[in-house]
């Protein structure tokens, strides 16, 4: 007998947008000879000493459950590392936790904050899942469209344009994924100007930070007055070029962390113990690795917006991430059309904008976290697609 | 010899791989490629690039393998030129892949390529060995090369692993 699964099935599941990005990489996983700018990760394997850190941790026996935020002694490198670089205070004992990648520190942070109806704004082009999250979370997504005309910047009276008696909080990820956007301390102090007139909580997610490179970087947290009302959310996966271990955190008022960790004792329990080890290492001793690294991606920037711009991709200068995120209006094809045949022609993967929501239509995501021979290759297929169209 | 951020960035590319054209260098550093030839002269000039040698692993090709040497020297250093003169005369020799001066228990360094164990051997027997000055040498014969000048010969560390589309 064949079931109907769907009357089984969750309802707020079954809606839930299916990512854009699955679509593509279907397609591109498919094809021999691709060469790919479509790759949200670091090109780089996470730096030998912490490789060796976890190798260690295992011979070592470090395989139990920890506290559930975390070791402390993590905590403390974590917390000294966000003072270092970010110049804010977290308290070890009680303001930080360490979870399964950033992604589930904003998991975390929705839950503990959205009640049924609670409206969430999120600045678009996003990061595909924060929407989503806050759906599962029981509370509605709000975008906010950003345009290149403005670097992808919000402003302040977008914001306030944005916001009902239901707006809980406001989501802004910088460095920005897709768009590479970096806000100033200027602009964040703008912002933090509406946030708090209007009691909002700021979740921050500042996953790129490390990868900040023309005016250095500024934290959310550390705008006079954001400190009690935003929640800073970071980890080890692109700074570090961890992604495949899975380690975030976040760091918030008191207040906030407690309520996160009861929920993350009953989802999740804790982070993996050996990588928490692994952890430490990275925040005492990589920040050689962390600057050479930032200096590669800073090169290929630069590399990817005069490459673009040549081929008449129109791009602003993006200030961190490693996307770059060009127009691709003038041919008259959608951000989809642009990628399947560019993928079908050229075998180029580059990521629709539109999967980071509508205001991404008409832009198509570039990584450069690739190597330069790779991106010469790409630039070259590129070119000839483009002149295809015409 | 104090360098400008765009020579130490052209450094960087250039130890990294020197097969990087100067045009992409320049798309990369925000340069004119004209000004970048000219940096790139400039360091040759100033002997800051000293060359740009290719890593060939020589022992993968059928009767191409080598013998590497690594020797340990003391010498009795001379008067008014100490070790350089000995070192000198050492280094001149093709087959000598390099010279370091050492602290420590013996004083050069020397590294030598060969065909074959014996040709080795004879050189240090005949050669260096019988130059003045030279006290004694201690010889080790290179089993296997895992890393050389930064390159992990074998590693897998450089395939990419990724997923080719990832958010």
């Amino acid at each position: 007998m064949s079931m109907d699964y769907e009357q089984y099935l969750s309802k707020t599941a079954i809606d839930l947008k299916p990512s854009g990005i699955r679509k593509f990489f279907d397609l591109a996983a498919s094809m021999e000879g691709v060469v790919s700018l479509g790759v949200g990760e670091p090109d780089f394997v996470t730096p030998w000493n912490i490789r060796d850190e976890a190798i260690n941790a295992l011979q070592d026996g470090y395989t139990s459950y920890t506290a559930n935020a975390g070791l402390l002694e993590l905590r403390q490198e974590i917390s000294n590392y966000v003072q270092r670089r970010f110049n804010v205070h977290y308290d070890p004992e009680n303001q930080i936790i360490v979870t399964v990648g950033a992604s589930q520190s904003i998991d975390l942070a929705f839950r503990a904050i959205v009640n049924p109806g609670d409206e969430v704004l999120i600045v678009e082009p996003a990061f595909v899942s924060y929407a989503s999250l806050v759906i599962l979370a029981g509370g509605v997504p709000v975008s906010i469209s950003t345009y290149s005309e403005n670097g992808f910047k919000v402003t302040p009276d977008q914001i306030e344009a944005a916001i009902t008696d239901k707006t809980k909080a406001i989501l802004i990820c910088t460095p920005n994924n897709p768009t590479g956007t970096c806000l100033n301390k200027e602009e964040l102090t703008e912002i933090a100007k509406v946030i708090q007139k209007h009691d909002l909580i700021c979740i921050t997610d500042e996953i790129y930070a490390e990868l900040s490179y023309d005016d250095g970087f500024t934290s959310m947290a550390s705008i006079p007055g954001m400190y009690e009302r935003t929640i800073l959310i970071n980890g080890f996966s692109k700074g570090f070029a961890m992604t495949g271990w899975r380690l975030g955190f976040l760091s918030a008022p008191k207040e906030m962390v407690g309520l996160m960790v009861k929920i993350y004792q009953y989802t999740t329990m804790c982070a993996p113990h050996m990588l928490q080890r692994a952890a430490i290492e990275a925040l005492q001793n990589s920040t050689d690795q962390v600057e050479h690294m930032r200096e590669s991606y800073w090169r290929r920037r630069n590399y990817m917006v005069q490459a673009l711009n040549n081929i008449g991709l129109d791009c602003h200068i993006p200030g961190g991430a490693f996307y770059v995120f060009p127009s691709i209006k003038h041919t008259g094809l959608t951000s989809e059309e642009f990628a399947s045949q560019l993928l079908q022609q050229e075998k180029v993967a580059v990521v629709p904008g539109n999967a980071f929501g509508e205001s991404g239509e008409g832009y198509i995501r570039c990584s450069y976290a690739t190597s330069i021979e790779q991106l010469q290759e790409a630039m070259k297929r590129m070119e000839r697609f483009i002149d295809s169209l015409k | 010899m104090k360098l400008s951020n765009d020579e130490l960035n052209i450094l960087a590319i250039l130890e990294e791989n020197h097969r990087v054209s100067t045009e992409a260098m320049a798309m990369q550093l925000n340069m004119t490629e004209d000004n970048v030839q000219k940096t790139i002269k400039k360091l040759e000039d100033n002997k800051i690039i000293v060359s740009y040698p290719t890593l060939i692993d020589w022992n993968q090709i059928e009767g191409k393998e080598t013998v590497v040497a690594m020797i340990d020297v003391k010498v009795t250093p001379q008067r008014g030129v100490g070790f350089d003169e000995i070192a000198e005369r050492i280094y001149r020799y093709p087959e000598v892949n390099s010279v370091y001066l050492m602290s420590g228990t013996y004083d050069l360094s020397v590294t030598l390529e060969g065909k074959t164990l014996q040709e080795v051997s004879k050189f240090v027997s005949n050669k260096l060995s019988t130059i003045d000055n030279v006290i004694s040498t201690t010889t080790h014969f290179m089993l296997k090369r895992y890393k050389h000048d930064g390159v992990i010969i074998e590693g897998n560390d450089e395939d990419d692993k990724r997923m080719v589309v990832t958010p």
